[in-house]
Formats: structure tokens, C-alpha cells, sequence
């Protein structure tokens, strides 16, 4: 008797032309106007320090799948966009060999020890600027303003009063390379929006929960929108696919917890800014939330079974 | 508002496990499951409750009065095994799968220096009775929530393709330090 072949595949069956490839292509295109402001605004420094950063994500990427003898992704363009990310949230002066360290360890240990990318719990770019701010306080710390490289305090540190609205939105103060412009930040959002990359739940989440602190504690809510690394964060970190969670009320929580930890941090805390230790605390939450904002099966009611 | 403060310290700002380093045992050893670390984290959070209360009663009505502090550790200790034999009676009789669950970390509660030098934290920040039940509660409910945020990544990654030699406890220690590293921003918080 001929063998019959039956074929069983889970769900999902319909399929669209996003691949892992794509999307890390689109957020790459979306960077574009952030990587131009930053080399617009820092010269040499920004281009040192992302060319740097990606190269060495891509190597280290290499290095551990050749060691432990498994198939190369390096083509997905995850690991560059992990260390092209890095790259933009230093400080322009941050020596070259700290920049290749966290970006090293950026990949490494945030996201190949853990078998890749899908599996990695935390954002990876953010593990790396965690690990730096936490090794190097002060190189990572020591900004200046942008076109002369005088030393200047961001405006997180000098406060509302004496910044300017129109500045913090084209970028012109001191910051991380990829951070001070607001402008550059929202036109890559809007395109990754567009392209359908980008869920808006997460943004949006965030910048209701830093709005309604703002006003709650009686600070400016527009100069805390487009401050520090609010606006990059929220659009090109918290809405990573692999670390943010699955269900529309979890992205809704997560946002909103994001949002909240950040102003708490910012107001209260010892740190200037707070996003990187926010979106790293809701990633953490990230599997809980998945677990406890599962939606109800279609058919099943309202504890129908008791 | 003082109790807020001390509420959230021990929750956040200075948590048991990712800021101190104490109670690392059940922290690895539970986290395996969100269930059981859920309710390993709710029995030892009664267990701190209740101990940072009795505790605090022996230390003030008994110990010092008599000139007796230099007995403090072993009265401590003494209370918080009881307080955990009553935990464990309990989930014996009312839920046998979680005390299956949760092994020999059960008894093992007892020697958890979280509840001791939270008990010793208590007296030695010279709390009142109140702050010394909320100092407890806080610490109880961040050693749940670190607990429980370990065991939620370490069931996702169940089928991750994770190196041999870091398979286990490996991986848990990396997630751990990370996870202290994302707790280092709440730094400052409150004095």
C-alpha cells in the first residue's frame, strides 16, 4: 500500500511578506533621519561611534555562532540594528574601546547566551547602555552641545525653565548622538507606523502615562515628551517585536508602566533619566503580562465552565 | 507618607533579593514555574509579616529589658522556623501540589536570611511596631515580584537554544544580574 503523507501544521496559515529580514529593514530606513541629524549635529563623533558600535555587534555575532557551530544570521539584520541603535544612545565623547565593549556586550550577553534573537528577554541595545552607564558613570555621562564640543548639561539637568521648546524638537542641545531630535525621531516613527512595523498602543501608552504624571506632580508634560531619550525610546526601543508583549492590553499596560517608571526615576530618582531602566523592568514584566492579558478563545464564555 | 517611603524601599528601591542579594537560594531554586514562585513568594511574604511583627515584640519587650540583645539571632531564628512549620502544615492540608511543588524550599524558608535580616534591618533602623509590619510586607511583596518576573523568563525560555554550559542555573544567574541591573535605576528613589 502506498504510504499516505499527511501534513499537520499548526496555526497561523495565512502568511504576509514580512520576514525578520524586512523588518529590520524598515526600522534601519527609519533610523536614516536619526543617524542624519546625529552626523548633522556631532560630525566625526556620531559616525565613529556608530560605525563602531555595529561592526562590532555584527562581529560578535559571528564570532559566537561560528564557535558554537551554528548557521550564521548575521543576514536577518537583527544584530546590525542592535548595534546601529547602541550607537545612537551614547554620549558623542564616549571613548571608542567603551562603544565596541557594550556593544560586545550588548550582543553577547544580551541577546546570544540566550540562544538568539526571539529568545531574548531584554533589548539588547539597552543592555548595553545599561551595562556601559553602570561601568562607566561618568564617560557616560559627560555631554556636549552639539557643532563645538564645549561641554554642556542636557535639559533634563539644567529643567524645564531654562529650555527651549523649539531646540528640544529640532535637536540642537546637548544629548546621546541619536536623541536630541525630536523631528528625526518622529519622521522614522511615522514611517515604521506606516509600514505597520510599529504598534502604536506602546508610544502612545507612554506618553499618556508621562503626560498625566507631568501634570499631576505640576511639571511641563511637552518638555518631558521631547527630552532625554523619551521619544527615541518609545518609538525604537519599547516597540521591539521580540521584547514587548503580544496582546493589545498588555502593550497598552506595558506602555503605560513604561511611561510611569520613567517619570518616577526622572522626578524622585538618582538617575537624571530613567528610559533605559523602564523598558528594561516592563521587559521583564513582559512574559507576566503576556500571560495575564491572554484574550478570551472566541466560543468560550465568561467562566463558562463552572 | 513615612510608611509609603518604607513600603516602597523595601519593594523597590533597596528589594531583597536584586538590591541586597539575600534570599538568592529560593530565588534560583523556585523559579522554575510562575506558580510555584507565586506562591513561594506569598508564603514567605506571610512569613516575613508575621515575623517582622513578633520579632519586633520580643526585641522591645523582652530582649532589652533584660539585657539580653546578644540572644537575638537565635530568638529570631526560633520564631521564623515556627512561623514556616505553620506555613507549611497549612499548604499540606489546603493545597498539596503547591507544597509538592515547592519541595524542600518550603522548610528551607526558614533559612532564608531574607526574613532574619529583615527582622534584624527592623530593629536595627530602630522601627515602630507599624513600620516594622509595613518594612516586612514591603520586603515580602519585592521578593514576590522578583520572584515571580525570574520565573515568567525562565519559562519562555524553555525552548530557547540556549548554550549547554549555561543551560539551568547558568542562564538564571545572567537573567538575575540583568534584571538587578534594570532594578539599579530605582537608585536614590527614596533616602
Amino acid at each position: 500500500m502506498e504510504e499516505l503523507k499527511l501534513i499537520v501544521t499548526p496555526s497561523p496559515h495565512i502568511r504576509d511578506d514580512d520576514s525578520t529580514q524586512s523588518i529590520m529593514f524598515n526600522v534601519l530606513v527609519a533610523l536614516l533621519p536619526v543617524f542624519a541629524a546625529a552626523v548633522y549635529f556631532y560630525r566625526l563623533d556620531a559616525l565613529r561611534l556608530v560605525i563602531l558600535s555595529a561592526g562590532a555587534a555584527v562581529a560578535t555575532e559571528v564570532t559566537f555562532q561560528r564557535v558554537r557551530q551554528k548557521p550564521l544570521t548575521i543576514w536577518d539584520g537583527s544584530a546590525l540594528v542592535t548595534g546601529v541603535l547602541l550607537g545612537l544612545i551614547v554620549p558623542p565623547s564616549l571613548p571608542s574601546w567603551m562603544m565596541v565593549l557594550g556593544s560586545v556586550f550588548a550582543i553577547a550577553i544580551g541577546k546570544q547566551v540566550f540562544g538568539g534573537l526571539g529568545y531574548n528577554p531584554f533589548n539588547p541595545a539597552l543592555v548595553g547602555r545599561a551595562f556601559l552607564t553602570a561601568s562607566f558613570a561618568l564617560a557616560m555621562t559627560v555631554w556636549h552641545s552639539p557643532f563645538d564640543a564645549v561641554s554642556s548639561a542636557t535639559p533634563l539637568a539644567l529643567g524645564a525653565a531654562r529650555s527651549n521648546i523649539p531646540d528640544l524638537f529640532f535637536g540642537s542641545v546637548a544629548g546621546s548622538i541619536g536623541e536630541t531630535s525630536a523631528l528625526a525621531i518622529l519622521l522614522g516613527g511615522i514611517y515604521l507606523f506606516y509600514k505597520g512595523t510599529l504598534d502604536y498602543r506602546i508610544p502612545l501608552g507612554i506618553f499618556a502615562a508621562v503626560v498625566a504624571v507631568s501634570i499631576l506632580t505640576g511639571q511641563d508634560p511637552v518638555f518631558h515628551l521631547l527630552s532625554g531619550s523619551l521619544l527615541f525610546g518609545a518609538i525604537f526601543m519599547a516597540t521591539d517585536l521580540v521584547t514587548s508583549p503580544v496582546t493589545n492590553w498588555g502593550r497598552w499596560i506595558f506602555g503605560a508602566g513604561i511611561g510611569f517608571i520613567i517619570m518616577l526615576i526622572r522626578i524622585w530618582g538618582s538617575y537624571p533619566e530613567g528610559v533605559t531602566f523602564a523598558i528594561l523592568l516592563m521587559n521583564a514584566a513582559t512574559p507576566l503580562l503576556n500571560r495575564w492579558t491572554r484574550p478570551r478563545i472566541y466560543g468560550q464564555g465568561v467562566k463558562a465552565n463552572e | 507618607m513615612n510608611l509609603f517611603v518604607i513600603l516602597l524601599s523595601a519593594l523597590l528601591v533597596n528589594n531583597f533579593v536584586l538590591v541586597r542579594f539575600l534570599g538568592i537560594c529560593p530565588f534560583l531554586g523556585v523559579s522554575k514555574q510562575v506558580e510555584s514562585a507565586l506562591g513561594m513568594g506569598l508564603a514567605t511574604t506571610f512569613v516575613m509579616v508575621v515575623a517582622s511583627a513578633v520579632t519586633w515584640l520580643i526585641q522591645w519587650f523582652i530582649l532589652e529589658p533584660f539585657g539580653l540583645p546578644f540572644l537575638q539571632n537565635m530568638a529570631f531564628i526560633l520564631v521564623i522556623a515556627s512561623m514556616v512549620q505553620l506555613v507549611e502544615m497549612f499548604l499540606h492540608k489546603t493545597s498539596p501540589g503547591l507544597y509538592q511543588a515547592m519541595g524542600i524550599f518550603l522548610p528551607l524558608i526558614t533559612t532564608n536570611c531574607a526574613i532574619l535580616g529583615l527582622a534584624i534591618m527592623a530593629v536595627q533602623g530602630a522601627y515602630s511596631f507599624i513600620e516594622s509590619v509595613v518594612f516586612g510586607l514591603g520586603g515580602g511583596l519585592g521578593f514576590t515580584l522578583a520572584l515571580i518576573l525570574l520565573a515568567g523568563i525562565r519559562e519562555e525560555l524553555k525552548f530557547a537554544d540556549i548554550p549547554k554550559p549555561l543551560q539551568g542555573a547558568g542562564i538564571a544567574f545572567i537573567i538575575a544580574g540583568l534584571l538587578s541591573l534594570a532594578f539599579s535605576g530605582f537608585a536614590g528613589l527614596v533616602s
